[in-house]
């Protein structure tokens, strides 16, 4: 059985990284108990750069990135749809790239930067991505809206950088704009009143500009 | 959602060692299947061990020319690195025909292979599930669903495992790498790392279930792709079945 080198790996990272004895750093509040009562709540501090700005919180561990923006922060505009990572209303970016925000603990978050719906423009200076989706009729009922605009601003960031999607044809090829691509790409952003196609125009239109 | 403590582990064998040390804990990296699992409670982790900074997040070529990536490298960084797009073109395209952007982006490599079924009977608390709740008996079988298994189940469990990427790991023939506790690293081929229903010890005693119990609790290491010249040269059968995953999965 040959060595896997996994502790090439951490040792490297670990020099890298000058923390050789700080091997494990347990969150304030979830220190001692090996064995916790489970009816018991545990906090810890965390700390979130929120649209530039940051925000130190004190929560339950139990809460979700997206609760601790709308509950606590109270940034609304990020939505819950259905909490369980399927309809991709509550995306927002962290360090460049979306994510759903409900299958993350805000805790796992301590130190990231995070964009939301707010973070993109304001109704007096809207950002691209929002304008054409007003100017194309992008929503009806506008639930989804916030998740779809922050999918959408990343997801053109994503063909800039090359990312292969499920529409992509030749692999050793740079990643295109296409309309498959954007329709896949956005898949997993769900619009029960389904406005994909004026949705699709606005982001090719913003998509355009920048080309 | 049960309450649970956390911390960030900062080494593979620190996150080995903390799983040890604590009963009930389990690892957290991307939390896209465990989180949706615990805010249904049919994970109850009292402990969370955030394995996200342990710097197994690049994919190093190996001496022998194959690829050695990291448990938590991303699906996204894993289906967008150059030398997997052009030497091992299944597993990018097994990858993006999984999950979301959003999804893709936070899914790790090792969460990917250690991922839960998705047998609405596991899922349904109600239901009696022998994953669940060894020895309750499986719903399923008796029940109604189109994605459970035709072939390799048992009478004891129907379920299916639910990831491409691990289909195109097995095509690709790759191994596994774990380590426990008191630093003693393992390999595990991916054909040994997954198992049939039919082929486990017992659904009833989980604990002599050794083998996948020490690689669910200790996965905290990379995956090994072979050199994809050897693998071509060699494995002529299993490139076949490499050229056929990919017609299916355009």
């Amino acid at each position: 059985m040959e060595k896997s080198g996994i502790f090439d790996m951490s040792r490297r990272g670990v020099l890298a990284g000058g923390a050789a004895t700080a091997a494990v750093t347990t969150i304030p509040g979830a220190a001692t108990a090996r064995a916790p009562t489970p009816a018991e709540p545990r906090s810890a501090t965390v700390s979130l750069t929120v649209n530039g700005k940051r925000r130190d919180l004190e929560l339950d561990t139990r809460t979700t990135l997206l609760d601790a923006l709308r509950e606590h922060l109270h940034l609304t505009g990020t939505k819950k749809g259905c909490d369980h990572g399927q309809c991709g209303a509550c995306t927002v970016i962290v360090g460049g790239r979306r994510i759903n925000s409900c299958l993350s603990l805000a805790v796992m978050h301590d130190g990231d930067e995070v964009t939301t719906i707010e973070g993109l423009g304001t109704p007096g200076k809207l950002h691209p991505m929002q304008a054409a989706l007003v100017k194309h009729d992008g929503y009806q009922c506008g639930y989804c809206t916030p998740g779809q605009i922050c999918s959408a601003v990343a997801t053109l960031g994503e063909i800039a950088d090359d990312i292969p999607s499920h529409a992509t044809g030749d692999l050793t090829a740079k990643a295109r704009l296409s309309n498959a691509e954007l329709r896949e790409r956005m898949s997993g952003n769900i619009c029960r009143c389904g406005a994909y196609s004026n949705i699709i125009e606005a982001i090719t239109e913003v998509a355009g500009e920048k080309a | 959602m049960k309450p649970f403590s956390y911390e960030r582990a900062h080494s593979p064998a620190e996150a080995a060692k903390a799983a040890a040390a604590h009963r009930g804990a389990k690892f957290i990296a991307g939390g896209t299947n465990l989180l949706d699992l615990m805010k249904l409670e049919i994970e109850a982790p009292a402990h969370l061990i955030d394995v996200n900074h342990l710097g197994l997040d690049q994919i190093d070529k190996t001496d022998e020319g194959g690829l050695r990536i990291g448990a938590l490298v991303t699906n996204t960084a894993l289906a967008t690195d150059k030398r997997v797009r052009r030497d091992y073109g299944v597993l990018t395209r097994a990858i993006v025909a999984g999950a979301s952007g959003q999804l893709r982006n936070m899914a790790t490599t090792g969460g990917n292979l250690l991922q839960r079924t998705r047998c609405p009977y596991f899922y349904d608390t109600n239901m009696a599930c022998n994953k669940r709740k060894p020895g309750s008996g499986c719903a399923a079988i008796a029940g109604f669903s189109r994605q459970l298994a035709a072939i390799g189940g048992s009478a004891a469990c129907i379920a299916t495992y639910p990831g491409d990427m691990a289909v195109a790991m097995r095509v690709l023939d790759a191994t596994v790498e774990t380590v426990k506790p008191d630093g003693a690293e393992r390999t595990i081929a991916i054909a040994d790392f997954h198992r049939l229903p039919e082929n486990r010890v017992t659904l009833v005693d989980l604990s002599g279930d050794q083998l996948r119990l020490d690689a669910l609790q200790f996965f905290v290491g990379n995956a090994l792709l072979r050199n994809p010249l050897h693998f071509r040269a060699q494995q002529f059968f299993k490139l076949l079945r490499c050229r056929s995953v990919c017609r299916l999965a355009l």
